[in-house]
């Protein structure tokens, strides 16, 4: 992305601009809202009851954010590594398969905190097997990954369904899913978290999947900015041409990159599959991959800016939800409308409002610089 | 369904069953590539085709219906997919944003926005109501083809390959010859393959590359508008919720796989479609040796394949040397 | 009608900057008509600056620009056509996979349909190329003709479109000896069409060669204007600078010991397959410079790059220390500097440093696999800033912030970091490319300095350069390379005429070693 000159405070360039960014994606949301004849005002005062209002709400609005802070971690590891990662979806749905698997092999004879270690490596093994062949396309042959995971996106859809209906599907069951998992099989709710701070869980699916996205985070951090592999990945995203020249091995750094990221997309299936709805299920990521790329953008890859931007996108699913509950104009394709104005405005205009801040910021800077000719 | 696997004869009864149909779907990736072409020649990488043909598709549609007439689907179908064009050329060229971010943002935009203004305005789900034959496309017989059909091999070329197709099937067909003497042989054409190249050697001439690059997507929305109108008014009788279904991503696998010429371009889009006609008939067919093939195989067949060709096994393609590289004036 | 006594181009109060830089202060300068006037200026000196407004490609933020006499606005490029002015763009302004004619046909076309126009550029393109001997095939593809042609279409480009006053920005940067010539005499058949050719280089050879008039630039100011038969180097190059220049490195002879790197036979094609080192061998010893002189584009980016591990050899051995380095094949930098071997790249922008990274990072770049700066797989962060203040100190580099993005260095002090990082690793062979490119003359004094440091340490380095004074400054030894051959070896004392012959790939006096 093109950086213009001018000089802003980090304080300017990490808060105000993606503040500014938001604001301006809602705004435009809001226009649509109006446009088809509803009151913005309403709608989102509906959204953030329904999201912050009660304990389920907030509840709801935790489990969403989980899967978001996994797909935006693993949007984020490939965009360090220049790589743009589409197929977060379809990483997430085949991940579903390894913790499927497990869940299926171990839920009837081990309790949830052993079934769960092995889960997740499933849901990791999965995710990034399913990120493999784009990688190694991009690193040898120099296919564009983004379309190759967009078609990756595509073939999991297929695939799945095939295996649900046909290999995973329970005998003289309907519907293409597994069976239901047994206790050891799923998480347990993080009732008792919420409890501390007087609220109700209510039916919401918030559970442990949670707290493995926060560890999930420090160690992506630690990853990026603190570990060798972390310093090749980043000088590999900025300039390949420097890479190599340091030795870094291109196709090596690429793989690496494209699997961890795959890998914690899978883990988005632990939450949904194991977290909540205890079977695996057809298209049960339901568009959370794409949100994670929003996310990543939001956050500018780095994982603190993750979970703010990941706790906003699921204050708007679950605000979603209510809204359309409520105003049945509004579906939660609307979500997807804001998403995509966040990854405009937060992407490809980021700079948009650059040159108005740099004269805001150094109007009111201290006038220290003699004035020019 | 027949348990023996098709022999040569019935393949053959397929093949020649499939071509009508082939030429029917090649159409919407047709208008797409090209109009990935038109983008990609001048420098910018367009991933919002998909976006722009669902946007299209449901203008067409929606107007279509509240109309009565196809062609005033079709405008503003195209209105819509140039302003949405405008808006790529708005974050990519003017603010030198990221290209393929830009193209996914509008690609999601879309996809929500036809859904949520077709939920709101049609009230029956994320889709506008069916047609009457009136306000779609429909087939149009050329002249002598009843006459003709029992013609051995002439016939069947004239009756049923080539008449009896709908307006912008035709048009589709006509645009890669139109789109062939615009880039080879006009001012404009030279200007736009200069600039994917070397800009700056643009520039430097006298020639704006920021109004250049804009005529180039404003080409693009066009054919897109073509594109997604096709799909929901002539191929269909109304839109459905994200019924592009990654035809504009395969459009541009087909583009780089014709190396950004109008002619392969043409032939790549009818290789896919070809297969997608043949699958549709070979689904439930026994084939030989593999017996019956799971229907989710043949629908991700248009998938695979995109994969394929950009592996690059079939050839290395070379693109426009200033594709992605959005231009500013050298310090 | 403009007077006949009118300059072709006048300068008055020029004045641009750009931020905090004062790339232009107040510029006078005035062209006769009809004449060669050259600008001279060191990098940075304001000259690409002053042209680009003279081009339209930006504006001044004060002063005016009078053509003829008359005062004209030249907001961009199609102004500055329209007001007779075509420039010669140092890197060409072609597009590679077009023909001549469509290169030169580009933004005046003749009409929105190409056949139009086409045969009237033709017949133009035909007597344009007669009366200034500019022959070139019309319908040959630009990126099949070698530099020399390549320029020429630039030529033609600005003479089709009705230019009277001929800009060319540091035309001879690509070219040979022998090319530079036959371009000089271009320029004389231009003048003598009373055409106004103002030459923009940093060669104070050509200035005297061909030039009537030469204006220096210094800081941003237009310092003097001399007519050309009434000045010298020496003075043009004080005027230049501001200071007595040193045109060499003071050196103790060298004594070299064991041969440390070892070349045999190396052939190294490019990405196309095009064979740019042609069975090149050659020795380096320790405690000696080699000097690699050499026009750009003969190969010797190719063969640093294949030395370095970074691109892979179609044949040939290499030597480090006896031991082969499997250049056809298994090379590669990390295991290089494992083996002792640095390499300061040609292109610091883009290989050697990673402008957004810090200076921190930028300093262990490539050894930031170093057990010294680990803490398990983890980097320590102290141990890393330490030895980025470290360097800092010892090589002046400002400003003295390891924190900062090294994009905010100055080129000079960016080179400073690079030359820093693989000098003070203790290498046994340093490969050195371009090190003085963009850098400021007191920091090319500073770096040539460690270069000769290392050498008089007991190391081997290989230079390549394009300038023939740092390889005649610095060098023990030099090698000359045309085409991809080493045509000769001389010593550095030899004269211009001698290695220029060389490098134009003409009469080797000595045989390749």
């Amino acid at each position: 992305m093109s950086a213009p000159a001018g000089r802003l405070p980090p304080f300017a360039d990490y808060v105000v601009m993606p503040l500014l960014n938001l604001v301006v994606a809602f705004l435009i949301s809001g226009l649509v809202v109006l446009f088809i004849g509803e009151s913005p005002w309403e709608a989102m005062t509906t959204m953030l009851d329904g999201a912050l209002g009660r304990g389920e709400g907030i509840g709801y609005t935790l489990y969403y954010a989980t899967n978001f802070i996994f797909t935006g971690l693993s949007v984020a590891v490939a965009f360090h590594c220049g790589l743009f990662n589409i197929g977060s979806e379809g990483q997430a749905y085949v991940g579903g398969l390894g913790v499927a698997l497990v869940a299926l092999a171990l839920g009837d004879v081990a309790p949830w905190y052993l079934t769960a270690p092995v889960a997740i490596l499933g849901a990791a093994t999965f995710g990034a097997a399913w990120a493999a062949i784009p990688a190694w396309l991009q690193a040898k042959r120099g296919s564009h990954v983004v379309i190759t995971t967009i078609m990756f996106n595509f073939i999991a859809s297929a695939l799945m369904v095939y295996l649900l209906a046909n290999v995973l599907r329970p005998a003289g069951r309907m519907s293409p899913e597994t069976r239901t998992f047994a206790e050891g099989g799923t998480l347990p709710k993080l009732g008792w978290l919420l409890d501390w701070f007087g609220l109700s869980i209510g039916a919401a699916p918030f559970n442990v999947s949670f707290l493995f996205a926060i560890a999930a985070c420090v160690a992506v951090w630690a990853l990026i900015w603190r570990t060798r592999l972390g310093y090749e990945i980043r000088a590999t995203g900025i300039s390949p041409t420097a890479a190599v020249y340091a030795g870094i091995p291109y196709v090596k750094l690429v793989m690496i990159a494209m699997l961890i990221s795959g890998a914690l997309a899978g883990m988005t299936a632990l939450n949904i599959v194991m977290g909540n709805a205890n079977r695996l299920q057809v298209e049960f990521v339901g568009g959370a991959g794409f949100v994670g790329i929003a996310v990543s953008l939001m956050g500018r890859s780095h994982p603190v800016g993750i979970v703010l931007a990941a706790l906003l996108f699921g204050v708007l699913y679950q605000g979603g939800a209510e809204l359309a509950f409520w105003i049945p104009t509004i579906s939660r394709d609307m979500i997807v409308v804001i998403q995509g104005l966040v990854i405009l405005f937060a992407g490809a205009l980021e700079f948009m409002f650059r040159p108005a801040l740099v004269r805001l910021f150094t109007r009111s800077a201290r006038p220290a610089r003699p004035a020019a000719a | 369904m027949r348990e023996a696997p098709v022999d040569l004869v019935q393949f053959l009864g397929l093949v020649a069953d499939a071509v009508p149909s082939a030429i029917r779907l090649t159409v919407p990736l047709l208008f797409a590539a090209l109009a990935g072409l038109f983008s990609e020649r001048s420098g910018i990488f367009d991933i919002g085709l998909e976006g722009k043909i669902l946007a299209s598709a449901f203008a067409a549609a929606a107007i279509a219906h509240v109309s009565g007439s196809p062609w005033a689907g079709l405008a503003v179908g195209i209105v819509v997919s140039v302003t949405l064009a405008l808006v790529h050329g708005f974050a990519s060229i003017t603010h030198r944003g990221n290209q393929i971010v830009s193209g996914v943002a509008i690609n999601f935009i879309a996809s929500g926005l036809t859904a949520t203004l077709a939920i709101a305005w049609f009230q029956r789900g994320p889709q506008t109501p069916q047609l009457p034959a009136a306000a779609r496309f429909g087939a149009i017989h050329l002249p002598g083809a009843e006459a003709l059909r029992d013609v051995p091999v002439a016939g069947w070329l004239y009756a049923d390959v080539l008449s009896g197709h709908n307006a912008l099937t035709y048009l589709a067909f006509l645009a890669v010859p139109a789109t062939w003497w615009i880039v080879y042989r006009t001012r404009f054409g030279l200007r736009l393959r200069a600039v994917g190249e070397n800009p700056a050697a643009v520039d430097t001439a006298g020639i704006s590359v920021t109004w250049l690059r804009y005529r180039a997507l404003i080409c693009a929305g066009v054919l897109c508008g073509f594109s997604g109108a096709y799909l929901s008014i002539a191929q269909s009788s109304s839109f459905v919720k994200d019924m592009s279904a990654g035809k504009g991503y395969i459009a541009l696998a087909a583009l780089i796989f014709a190396k950004w010429k109008p002619v392969p371009v043409m032939a790549a889009c009818l290789l896919f479609g070809f297969l997608d006609a043949m699958a549709i008939r070979l689904q439930g067919t026994p084939l030989p040796l593999v017996g019956r093939v799971p229907v989710q195989v043949f629908q991700a067949l248009p998938y695979i394949l995109t994969v394929v060709l950009l592996a690059g096994f079939i050839g290395k393609a070379i693109p426009p040397k200033a594709g992605g590289v959005p231009y500013t004036k050298e310090r | 009608m403009t007077s006949a006594a009118a300059p072709a181009i006048e300068l008055v109060g020029i004045d641009k900057r750009f931020g905090a830089v004062h790339a232009n202060r107040d510029i006078h300068l005035s062209v006769e008509r009809g004449s060669i006037h050259g600008i001279i200026g060191e990098n940075g000196a304001g000259k690409s600056t002053l042209m680009s407004i003279l081009y339209g490609f930006y504006q001044a933020d004060a002063g005016d620009i009078l053509i003829g006499g008359r005062k004209v606005a030249i907001v961009d490029s199609q102004a500055a056509i329209a007001a007779g002015i075509g420039m010669v763009h140092q890197h060409f302004m072609l597009v590679e996979n077009f023909t001549v004619l469509e290169n030169v046909m580009l933004g005046a076309e003749g009409g929105a349909v190409l056949a139009k126009g086409e045969a009237a550029a033709r017949a133009e393109l035909k007597r344009l190329e007669a009366d200034y001997a500019l022959e070139v095939d019309p319908d040959a593809v630009v990126e099949d003709l070698p530099v020399g042609l390549q320029q020429r279409v630039e030529i033609l480009k600005a003479l089709f479109r009705g230019a009277d006053i001929l800009i060319l920005d540091e035309p001879t940067g690509v070219l040979t000896p022998a090319e530079a010539d036959h371009l000089f005499r271009i320029l004389r058949v231009l003048k003598a069409q009373g055409k106004t050719v103002i030459l923009i280089t940093h060669k104070l050879r050509e200035i005297m060669a061909i030039t009537d008039a030469v204006s220096v630039m210094r800081r941003g100011e237009m310092v003097a204007t001399r007519r050309t038969a009434q000045t010298t180097v020496e003075e043009l190059a004080e005027l230049m600078v501001g200071r007595r220049v040193l045109l060499r490195v003071d050196k103790k002879p060298a004594v070299p010991g064991d041969v440390a790197l070892s070349v045999r036979s190396l052939v190294v094609k490019d990405g196309r397959g095009v064979t740019m080192v042609d069975d090149v061998s050659f020795d380096v010893a320790a405690g000696e410079i080699v000097g690699i002189a050499g026009v750009a584009g003969n190969g010797q980016s190719e063969l640093l790059e294949a030395l370095a591990g970074i691109r892979r050899a179609a044949s040939g051995e290499v030597f480090l220390s006896g031991e082969p380095i499997g250049v056809c094949g298994t090379a590669d930098p990390a295991m290089l500097r494992r083996r002792r071997l640095a390499h300061v790249p040609e292109d610091r922008h883009h290989m050697g440093l990673i402008l957004p990274f810090e200076e921190n990072e930028n300093a262990i770049l490539g050894y930031h696999d170093d057990p010294r700066l680990a803490r398990g797989p983890f980097l320590s962060l102290d141990a890393v800033r330490a030895d980025a203040r470290e360097k800092i100190e010892k090589y002046d580099i400002r400003p003295p912030d390891c924190r900062l993005r090294t994009a905010n260095f100055s080129g000079g002090n960016q080179q400073k970091i690079v030359v820093a990082r693989e000098i003070e690793r203790d290498p046994d062979v340093l490969l050195v490319g371009q090190p003085t490119r963009g850098v400021d003359i007191g920091a090319i004094e500073f770096i040539h300095r460690r270069i000769v440091d290392m050498r008089d340490a007991g190391k081997a380095v290989l230079l390549v350069s394009v300038e023939l004074d740092e390889i005649r400054a610095l060098s023990d030894r030099v090698l000359v390379m045309f085409a991809g051959r080493i045509v000769g070896e001389a010593s550095p004392a030899a004269s211009e005429r001698t290695l220029g012959l060389m490098m134009a790939g003409i009469a080797a006096e000595e045989t390749a070693p």
